[in-house]
């Protein structure tokens, strides 16, 4: 689950990690009150949108005033941002953070990160701040240090200064920048951070190490020890298709093309997509039902594809394992007449009881096309939408 | 011969008097496996009894803790259906009685609970795998998780995958090729796991019985390539693959924790790329691992000793 900005900083300031005051703002008025509460030569007006690339896309502005606060916010609020990250259609800024401007000296990188190979917590600071990190461990990976936490003892301060030696942080502040580092593992370890990144950690002209911005990402799979977190959700910067999907424990992923696609399993609702692909289709969703695929599963399945006015046809593809065809086969007879189904429709089934489910599909009446396999389905559902 | 479990594997249910636990350890004894006990703390002394499909009727003695199972019933593997929170100190559990197997099917364990799990693993005796995976199945002798068993057939052929459903379809297009499986190991879908490729393709190359193999990755993390850099190097067997999410897009999460790519890494592309140049001929679609390893093993001379039935 992703957080804004400023709720990451919020976040962070709980563990000591030293952030920018600022405040959020809703408004334009919100937005000058706040720059009036903090008082500041310089201020900082912060679009807050679930997005990296907000500063190339003009969504920070500095204002040198009060007034140039409210026209700055004015702009900003209800701006569409499109950056790298949003893809072509953007983001409405409906948040802003105000900032209070300060003299930065020098940017760097520290993030948090779970490394798979070692299954281990990993910190990764650099020289190279401000700047896209991918770029950096592309061009010069020799400029990115990392340092492998133990889980049992947790990142040791040794630890925390060889990397602020590394990446040359100013002698006299290494050790601010080590116990901002320590402040930021505690952050990440407790409220089960998936990534925890600064870009970028700033040393100021006054001494001190701040977080410029904060990218703080948590595992949806701990959710439900943080209710703290669960409630900085903003459902307005996420699909309205994958946040129903969730309610009904449903996997979606929106996508751009015009096959709806449901499937059982998330490696096998991958490689349907990909199937769809290979024989000229292009898929409109990821849709993974689970295991237990109940006929209320499936029909909120096909109501979410088919709300998607992209959509020109449907493939489901199921390997029924445990569980069986035939009650697939129920649930999607069900739903469509529910629905009552207007679009192509092609089901390959195979496993438990698969003629009975079959037999089903053919029964039921319906515009159903049946496959034999999961290469005769996608390419019946290619040459339909065509 | 086969790798992990075979006919003589005794196994136990932690979560037995659970819905999902008692459903499976039902299919597992209707498969034919060893099921010897089970662990829900607090349920200790008392007995499961369970319905068979052949009409037999099996009782099956609680324990309250994974030692005590293991003492009194011998069991060397353990299999795991308890809830998320409270998975991975089930795992720890099982490690710490030296189990020499154990198998984690729960889903949605938080990643910082593996990072504590590998970190304790280290040094001990046990063999993890999972989690989030459909279990290991030896055909016609053991079955421990949630695979559909019947679509199995006792072969020559290891199946490694880290997708459930995709293990099926590869194991369902070998058997209807009339090609068996020595064994079918689900590694699972989250980023820190147990076994890893590399780990489950070293027994496959010491197990006389498999003589090919079968790999299924996806998206996420490099440890296809790192296993296709051993296989390289090591394997004496011939080794043919498959990638889903050749069309995922970067930073979107496909179901699967582990499956994103990020930073520009993890994509099937770099993916099957290595594997290629690593030897390992790679399905173009989904549709095709079957017929790839039936092209592999013609190549090789070892299509007719693979096929157990016709």
């Amino acid at each position: 689950m992703n957080i804004h900005e400023y709720q990451g900083k919020e976040v962070l300031k709980q563990y000591g990690v030293s952030v920018p005051e600022g405040r959020v703002a809703f408004t334009v008025d919100e937005a000058v009150k706040a720059a009036e509460e903090l008082n500041s030569s310089v201020t900082v007006v912060k679009a807050q949108i679930h997005a990296g690339g907000r500063g190339k896309a003009g969504g920070v502005k500095i204002a040198k005033s009060v007034e140039e606060v409210r026209t700055y916010a004015g702009e900003l609020l209800g701006k569409v941002l499109v950056t790298h990250q949003t893809g072509p259609e953007g983001k409405e800024v409906k948040r802003l953070l105000i900032e209070q401007g300060c003299d930065i000296k020098q940017e760097y990188y520290v993030g948090v990160v779970v490394d798979r190979a070692t299954g281990r917590v990993v910190m990764m600071a650099s020289e190279e701040g401000g700047t896209e990190i991918e770029e950096v461990a592309e061009k010069t990976p020799e400029k990115i240090f990392k340092e492998v936490i133990d889980p049992a003892v947790g990142l040791m301060p040794f630890q925390a200064k060889k990397l602020a030696y590394a990446i040359n942080i100013p002698k006299s502040l290494v050790n601010k920048a080590a116990k901002f580092m320590i402040s930021l593992y505690h952050a990440f370890i407790e409220k089960d951070c998936s990534i925890a990144e600064i870009n970028p950690l700033v040393v100021t002209g006054d001494g001190n190490v701040m977080a410029l911005d904060a990218k703080l990402n948590f595992d949806s799979n701990a959710l439900f020890r943080h209710q703290d977190i669960l409630e900085l959700r903003d459902l307005a910067e996420e699909d309205e298709k994958e946040i129903q999907a969730s309610e009904y424990d449903l996997s979606y992923i929106a996508l751009d093309g015009n096959i709806g696609c449901m499937v059982n399993g998330a490696g096998l609702a991958m490689a349907t997509m990909d199937i769809i692909k290979h024989y000229g289709g292009d898929p409109a969703n990821f849709l993974d039902v689970g295991g237990g695929a109940t006929t209320e599963k499936v029909t909120e399945a096909f109501k979410i594809i088919l709300s998607d006015e992209n959509v020109k046809g449907i493939f489901v593809n199921i390997f029924g394992g445990i569980m069986r065809c035939d009650v697939i086969a129920n649930g999607v007879v069900e739903a469509a007449k529910q629905i009552s189904l207007d679009r192509p429709l092609v089901v390959r089934l195979e496993g438990t009881n698969v003629e009975i489910g079959k037999r089903i599909l053919n029964e039921s009446g319906l515009n159903i096309v049946a496959a034999d396999s999961m290469a005769d389905g996608a390419q019946k559902i290619v040459s339909l939408v065509k | 011969m086969s790798i992990l479990i075979d006919k003589n594997t005794k196994v136990i249910t932690q979560g037995i008097t659970g819905a999902t636990g008692l459903f499976h350890t039902k299919g597992a004894l209707d498969y034919g496996t060893q099921m010897v006990g089970g662990v829900t703390p607090g349920k200790g002394g008392t007995e499961v009894t369970i319905e068979l499909e052949n009409g037999e009727s099996v009782s099956l003695p609680v324990f309250d803790t994974v030692m005590d199972a293991k003492k009194t019933t011998g069991a060397t593997a353990s299999v795991i259906y308890v809830p998320p929170a409270f998975a991975a100190d089930s795992i720890m559990e099982a490690v710490d009685a030296e189990m020499d197997v154990v198998i984690c099917i729960t889903e949605g364990i938080p990643v910082l609970d593996m990072v504590k799990v590998s970190k304790y693993m280290e040094g001990k005796k046990s063999k993890l795998i999972g989690p989030n995976c459909p279990g290991v199945i030896t055909p016609d002798e053991c079955k421990i998780g949630i695979m559909p068993g019947y679509i199995h057939t006792a072969g020559h052929v290891g199946v490694v995958s880290r997708s459930g459903t995709l293990t099926y379809e590869a194991v369902h297009q070998l058997s209807t090729r009339g090609i068996g499986q020595s064994s079918a190991v689900g590694i699972g879908g989250d980023p820190v796991k147990g076994m890893e490729f590399t780990d489950v393709l070293k027994m496959f190359n010491e197990d006389p019985n498999t003589y090919a193999v079968i790999m299924i990755g996806e998206i996420g993390g490099t440890a296809e390539e790192e296993a296709a850099e051993w296989v390289k190097e090591n394997m004496t067997k011939p080794v043919v693959g498959f990638i889903g999410g050749q069309t995922a897009p970067p930073g979107k999460r496909m179901g699967h924790a582990g499956a994103i790519i990020s930073g520009g890494k993890g994509t099937a592309a770099e993916k099957i790329k290595v594997m290629e140049q690593c030897g390992i001929k790679v399905a173009p679609t989904p549709a095709e691992m079957g017929a790839t390893l039936v092209s592999v093993l013609e190549e090789k001379g070892l299509l007719e000793s693979c096929i157990v039935k016709k």
